[in-house]
């Protein structure tokens, strides 16, 4: 199971060598990673997802929450959870198949950012699997290059 | 206030309670030495910075205290990472500074420069490389914080030499403030209660204590709790000395090379409480059939390690001192019928009888055991016992009565051969009034012999007992037993003469190879307060028994029956 790890972190040199460090010792891949400052600019978020049985997930964030550095974890639950990955889809377009991309695009809600003439740039915002739609769906007309961010993720409020 | 930075981490150190360091210098180490020049701060020079290391943690251990250690860039630095992997696997309290290249250079390769918070990331609680001359007031607070609180860890501060020299304001803070550090030291309530609860129900319990009794300082509140439940203490190889060995509810050691009875007593009994231990593959053997019949209570500061290795029942995160006491309370409400473990207990003392911790002695050739039995007898079992690690840790663990915690300082997690000569410099340090001994072999004493300059030098008189069987023994152990007595690089077929090698530092050096002289020798070298090298020629394939094969369960044992 893929697990989705909302990490505070103090805002320092080094700490996320300590943290990737951590997850590569206790046998973790790291499936991806999104760092940024929050409100306070003392403080970063880190988006860790990582692939898991329930047991040494456990274990790993232990170990997470004895480094110093790291101030709060949570586990998100994927129930309430509202997550988004951008990319940016690099594809092959001539004339002939440039509507089509367009159409597809215009559906999945991806913004053109860059039209070339052997090519086209889009963008996108979703969930993961969204994004992995829209890659397939762009896979015939021959991808140049995909470059996805990680994870970002917040939990939903009470209703 | 303006001062150099240099001269901010000596205040800084004593404004933290330093009292002794061990160290070497070195070039980007200079202005640090020269500000240490003069200040009323103990410094011993020693000849190799791994033992500055093991110094500073054998400290530690002997005192309670952090043990505090200096090195240069590069190779200094990295020649103290045996030491802090040792400190980080045992728990010890420790502060390794190191001196960095000018922080103008760093990165770009230059002399001496090694990433030495990079390379030392996995075996530290926290590391620091200092960036701003300004923080090493805080640094350093936080530093002997963070190290010394909590379960215990060594800190590594990295400080470039262009720090040192620049001028700061300095003021000492008034406090630190650490928004991701807050270990929980007192136990809660409500899992407390059900401990007592499966405690006052239980009528095999057994109570296996650790390290974490001894850096809890809490050895009185377990006395309490094996004596109010009248459960039976066994205790890890970093717990021995927090129960009494002398008292008729101890079993000694478990686990590999455990009693036969404590290993029983573990296997079959029905609650297993746990206190400041981590459950360590030494002591578990096969996972599956470790204590597999008991409900398992586990005190421990660290949440990591609960549930790491064994599923438990009742985990209770804290101190050991605090939730012992919380739990003694608890228990008194309950009213536990002391007389409901007496079978257990006739069964414990039936193992005893049918599983006695025995060697089979010679007429005059000394065995290994029979020295460490004179050691104690001699000392009257009031030595700090230090060791190296093998065979003759083993043995030291095993045919010494201990019976007080901070006397007994060896390398368990970690296993390192060369720690116990140089630890026991340390020990000597903090508590110069009492007899330390090294029990030593013939192969780890040689990893750190070079500190007889240390010990010599400000004269240190401590002891050092080699068991020298001119094998690599434990290794030569396992060979017999399982790899058909290939012996296989073991067997140390030149070796220096010790006494001399003793006398040649200014030590004193004897050799003894006749059982009658065992006791003498170890009266002179007390009475000789000076170092002293005794060199035991020990009968040469004697083994560690029992023995539990590794990855058996612990009642598969190799010997230790009658």
């Amino acid at each position: 199971m893929k697990h989705t790890l909302s990490v505070l972190v103090e805002n320092k040199p080094g700490v996320l060598s300590r943290i990737a460090g951590l997850f590569s010792r206790r046998g973790f891949n790291i499936d991806s990673l999104a760092v940024g400052v929050t409100d306070d600019p003392d403080i970063s978020r880190m988006t860790i997802t990582v692939d898991g049985k329930e047991q040494p997930i456990e274990q790993v964030t232990k170990q997470l929450h004895k480094l110093i550095n790291v101030i709060k974890i949570t586990d998100l639950d994927p129930h309430n959870t509202v997550a988004r990955e951008l990319a940016l889809i690099k594809v092959k377009s001539a004339a002939r198949n440039r509507g089509e991309i367009m159409q597809v695009a215009e559906i999945f809600r991806a913004n053109i950012l860059d039209v070339a003439r052997n090519t086209m740039t889009l963008e996108i915002t979703g969930t993961t699997e969204k994004i992995d739609a829209l890659e397939k769906l762009l896979e015939p007309h021959g991808v140049v290059e995909v470059v996805r961010t990680g994870r970002i993720a917040i939990e939903r409020s009470e209703k | 206030m303006l001062i150099k930075g240099s001269e901010a981490i000596v205040e800084s150190l004593k404004a933290n309670g330093v009292e002794a360091i061990f160290g070497l210098p070195g070039g980007v180490v200079i202005p640090l030495y020269d500000s240490l020049y003069d200040a009323d701060i103990k410094h011993y020079l020693v000849r190799h910075e791994q033992g500055a290391a093991h110094a500073a943690d054998g400290y530690a251990r002997a005192t309670g205290k952090t043990g505090v250690c200096i090195a240069t860039s590069g190779p200094g630095a990295t020649n103290l990472v045996t030491g802090i992997a040792n400190a980080y696997m045992d728990s010890s309290p420790m502060v390794a500074i190191t001196g960095q290249v000018r922080s103008g250079l760093i990165g770009t390769d230059g002399f001496q420069e090694a990433d030495i918070t990079g390379i030392t990331q996995p075996i530290v609680k926290h590391s620091y490389l200092i960036k701003d001359p300004k923080d090493i007031p805080r640094v350093f607070k936080e530093a002997f914080y963070i190290a010394s609180t909590g379960r215990p860890g060594p800190v590594v501060i990295d400080i470039p030499v262009d720090m040192q020299l620049a001028e700061i304001d300095y003021k000492q803070p008034s406090r630190v403030q650490l928004l991701g550090y807050k270990p929980t030291l007192k136990g809660h309530k409500r899992q407390i209660k059900a401990a007592a609860k499966l405690i006052a129900a239980a009528e095999r319990p057994v109570i296996y204590a650790g390290g974490g009794i001894v850096s809890a300082n809490a050895e009185k509140e377990l006395r309490r709790l094996a004596k109010l439940v009248q459960a039976p203490v066994t205790t890890t190889l970093m717990g021995l000395g927090s129960y009494p060995e002398t008292d008729k509810l101890s079993l000694g050691m478990l686990g590999m090379h455990g009693t036969g009875y404590a290993n029983y007593a573990v296997t079959h009994s029905d609650l297993l409480i746990a206190v400041g231990a981590r459950f360590d593959d030494r002591v578990t053997g096969k996972l599956e059939t470790f204590a597999k019949d008991a409900k398992k209570i586990h005190i421990d500061l660290d949440p990591a390690e609960i549930s790491k290795n064994v599923p438990i029942d009742v985990p209770i995160v804290g101190d050991a001192k605090n939730v012992l006491r919380d739990l003694l309370v608890e228990l008194k409400k309950l009213d536990v019928d002391p007389k409901r473990t007496r079978p257990w207990i006739r069964q414990m003392n039936q193992w005893k009888k049918s599983h006695p911790l025995q060697y089979k002695d010679l007429k005059r050739e000394i065995m290994p055991q029979f020295v460490v039995e004179e050691i104690y007898r001699v000392t009257r079992g009031k030595a700090v016992i230090c060791t190296e690690v093998g065979q003759n840790q083993m043995w030291a663990a095993l045919f010494y009565k201990h019976t007080n915690p901070r006397n007994f300082i060896t390398s368990g997690g970690l296993g390192t051969m060369g720690f116990g000569f140089p630890a026991s410099i340390g020990a000597k340090v903090g508590r110069p009034r009492e007899t330390v001994i090294d029990i030593a072999g013939d192969g780890s004493f040689q990893m750190n012999i070079q500190e007889l300059a240390t010990a010599v030098n400000y004269n240190i008189p401590v002891i050092v007992a080699i068991l020298n069987n001119g094998y690599l023994g434990m290794v030569r152990q396992w060979q017999e037993l399982f790899w058909g007595k290939r012996y296989s690089e073991t067997c140390i077929e030149c070796q220096p003469d010790f006494a001399k090698v003793a006398e040649a530092y200014g030590a004193l050096g004897m050799t003894i190879k006749d059982k009658k002289d065992v006791a003498d020798a170890l009266r002179t070298a007390i009475k000789a307060r000076k170092p002293a090298v005794l060199d035991f020629r020990v009968k040469q394939e004697e083994n560690v028994f029992p023995m539990v094969p590794a990855g058996k369960s612990i009642t598969e044992m190799i010997g230790g029956h009658k």
